[in-house]
């Protein structure tokens, strides 16, 4: 499946930096089939939404199908430097892609814009100056989860994530800032669907509280199940369990859980309150994190169009680290390794109407860096 | 590790095991009578579940969604037979795995295109929602056990229907011999649909009882085709027999494996190496007990031909 979008049917834009720029030419390798697709279609979404507002001629959008498979994701990021041409990648959602991909991609001068995956690596050792991520490092949501812990004064944590890289990062992220004991700590198969054995661990364990990080199907599964079983300790998660795409299949099992995300629809800025607007008046659904990276995504890159050439790698890559475009989270920066330094919520489910989404009950970290920007030397 | 966790960890294990079975069951039948190896099985379970979730939720009701889910996967199974497995039959191996290959992906698009990307909302009823105190005073999910019940009852008609009716003799006169069966009068192509549509209901009532305690989901059914073709090659290709104890062993070791392994290893690790390696090991435990068997019993616990 191969479509071709050219941006912007409308409006010329009229001399807003002078000199009429090269077009871009950007790469989007995403998850739109198999059971992760939510997730790319959200950040799709988001992302041609800003593209068609913008009414920018000069930018055109390649979008392919990874399938959730690396070795995919590998062949259509060769097809699209070499035969396609693109100067920007973006779009990849799973960490264990991007480290398939990203590396490669940089070392031979692409920029990659990454809108969800945050592997470690990437953030410390790995780092690239062509490398730029617009959602969060990894750890940064567990993080946030963990702090959040000590806030609410739980003493006895129980955590969970599955055996993969993103699920140890996850662990390690609540560790770095959780500072009570663990009541244990497991580690279940990735995909896993049932959680019967884990949950019985929990209610015998004598835990205070639970963590889990088990992002999709995985968590609407936990969730349910945690529900059903009678255990009613209290629940902290990232936003990945708990996105505006899954709520809906999880009901009121997850009515009340404290979920830690760096957006929601709720933040109380001019361009969040039109995104959401006009993403519900686009699609006929509410966004989700997902969609709002890929919109701040989308507009990152436009804000450095306007201001620098992208045959001129220098210039435009000073362009995109400035950052300065108007993010759905209000303030925006990278750190030196060109992660953002950002705010970490807490949030909460509620039930709107008949609709499940969060609200923010608070913020878990101030202008939070992530732990790996001191390992990057570029 | 008291007693209560213990036994406890034995019922979610048999749980598993019996919904393993019903998937199980269809796929040997299936194999059994028609030598059909079929990988859209995991599509009629995820159909099970889709029509279970849509129908509960247009008309409130469980019961209603689980005989929908019943009809639509039965409906699907026949119409699969007609159109694409009757060809298939006197073709190899590698022609079957391919076309039911190419089903997988059609019924996956095809529902994306129906039901959209997101998963879609499943619960278990009212009145069966929330734990029970058995006896010992362990508290476990009603829904669970109720899945255990409607398995074991499932399993009971399977051998009712398999070794007292007339459609039964005619199953294992199938599996021996389909030339002489239908040279006395059988009518084979018909026999087969049935059966084809019976191991599709049982995939789907599988799919939409768990469907309300996971998540219902395009490509739901994968990882489960996978456990259950361990399953029936673990309890002897063709034998329902087989089928259910193989379901039964394969859901025990993956739900102790993965309790047992990591605090085992405790003793000789630290805490979070021993959860990291006990996890990796737990996870290759089933595959483990499959190779065991066949190096112990080539043609599976219960399998006729090798």
């Amino acid at each position: 499946m191969k479509l071709v979008t050219m941006a912007a049917v409308a409006a010329l834009t009229i001399g807003l930096s002078g000199a009429k720029a090269e077009p871009v030419k950007v790469g989007m390798i995403t998850t739109l089939s198999g059971g992760g697709a939510g997730l790319g279609i959200d950040v799709r979404d988001g992302f041609m939404l800003a593209v068609k507002q913008s009414g920018n001629e000069d930018l055109e959008v390649v979008i392919e199908d990874d399938q959730r498979k690396p070795d995919i994701a590998v062949q259509l990021a060769d097809k699209m430097i070499q035969s396609e041409k693109v100067d920007v990648l973006t779009g990849i959602i799973w960490s264990n892609l991007a480290m398939a991909v990203v590396p490669a991609a940089t070392a031979q001068g692409k920029f990659y814009l990454s809108p969800n995956a945050g592997p470690s690596v990437l953030a410390g050792k790995g780092c690239h100056p062509n490398y730029f991520n617009v959602a969060w490092q990894n750890d940064n949501l567990h993080e946030a989860a963990g702090a959040y812990a000590n806030f609410a004064g739980h003493k006895n944590s129980f955590i969970l994530a599955p055996n993969y890289p993103a699920g140890k990062d996850a662990l390690t992220g609540y560790k770095r800032f959780y500072e009570g004991d663990l009541a244990g700590e497991i580690y279940t198969k990735l995909g896993q669907t049932d959680y019967a054995a884990e949950i019985a661990q929990i209610r015998a364990s004598g835990a205070d509280s639970v963590f889990f990080f088990l992002p999709g199907g995985m968590g609407i599964s936990f969730l349910k199940q945690y529900e059903d079983s009678g255990v009613d300790l209290p629940v902290v998660g990232p936003a990945f369990s708990f996105d505006q795409g899954i709520l809906q299949a999880v009901g009121d099992a997850a009515l009340g859980v404290i979920n830690t995300s760096q957006w929601n629809k709720d933040i109380d800025n001019p361009t969040n309150k039109a995104f959401v607007d006009a993403f519900q008046a686009e699609y006929g659904r509410l966004p989700s994190l997902y969609a709002s990276q890929g919109f701040d995504t989308a507009n990152l890159l436009l804000s450095a169009m306007a201001k620098a050439d992208v045959k001129d790698a220098d210039a435009f890559r000073e362009a995109l680290k400035a950052a300065d475009f108007s993010s759905t989270r209000g303030s925006f920066t990278f750190g030196p390794n060109h992660h953002p330094i950002q705010d970490i919520y807490v949030r909460e489910v509620v039930k709107e109407g008949d609709v499940f989404t969060n609200k923010i009950i608070g913020t878990a970290l101030t202008s939070h860096a992530d732990a790996y920007w001191s390992e990057c030397n570029m | 590790m008291s007693l209560i966790l213990l036994i406890e960890q034995v019922l979610n294990g048999l749980q598993f095991g019996i919904m393993l079975f019903l998937m199980a069951a269809g796929l040997t039948l299936i194999f059994g009578v028609m030598g059909l190896i079929n990988l859209a099985h995991g599509s009629l379970y995820m159909i099970g579940a889709f029509c279970a979730a849509a129908v509960a939720a247009a008309s409130g009701s469980f019961i209603l969604g689980l005989i929908a889910a019943l009809a639509g996967a039965a409906l699907a199974g026949a119409l699969v037979e007609l159109v694409v497995i009757r060809r298939l039959y006197d073709k190899d191996h590698l022609d079957q795995v391919l076309a039911t290959f190419a089903l997988i992906l059609i019924f996956s698009e095809g529902t994306r295109w129906i039901f959209g990307s997101f998963p879609l909302f499943l619960n278990v009823p009212e009145f069966l929602s929330g734990p029970v105190t058995l006896p010992g005073g362990i508290e476990y999910p009603l829904y669970r056990l109720t899945l255990i019940v409607i398995g074991l009852l499932v399993a009971l008609g399977l051998y009712l229907l398999i070794s007292k009716t007339r459609l039964g003799v005619q199953i294992r006169a199938g599996e021996n011999d389909r030339e002489m069966i239908g040279a006395l009068g059988v009518d084979i192509a018909m026999l087969y649909t049935i059966v084809f549509a019976l191991g599709a209901a049982l995939a789907g009532l599988s799919g939409a009882l768990v469907g309300a305690i996971q998540s219902v989901q395009v490509g739901m059914g994968e990882p489960v085709l996978i456990l259950a073709f361990v399953v029936i090659v673990i309890g002897g290709i063709g034998s329902i027999k087989g089928a259910l104890i193989g379901a039964i062993l394969v859901g025990l070791t993956d739900t102790l494996g993965g309790i047992f392994l990591p605090e085992a290893l405790k003793l000789f690790f630290d805490p979070s190496t021993a959860t990291s390696i006990g996890s990796s090991l737990a996870s290759m435990a089933i595959y483990i007990l499959m190779a065991a068997v066949l190096i112990l019993r080539p043609a599976g616990l219960f399998g006729a031909r090798a």
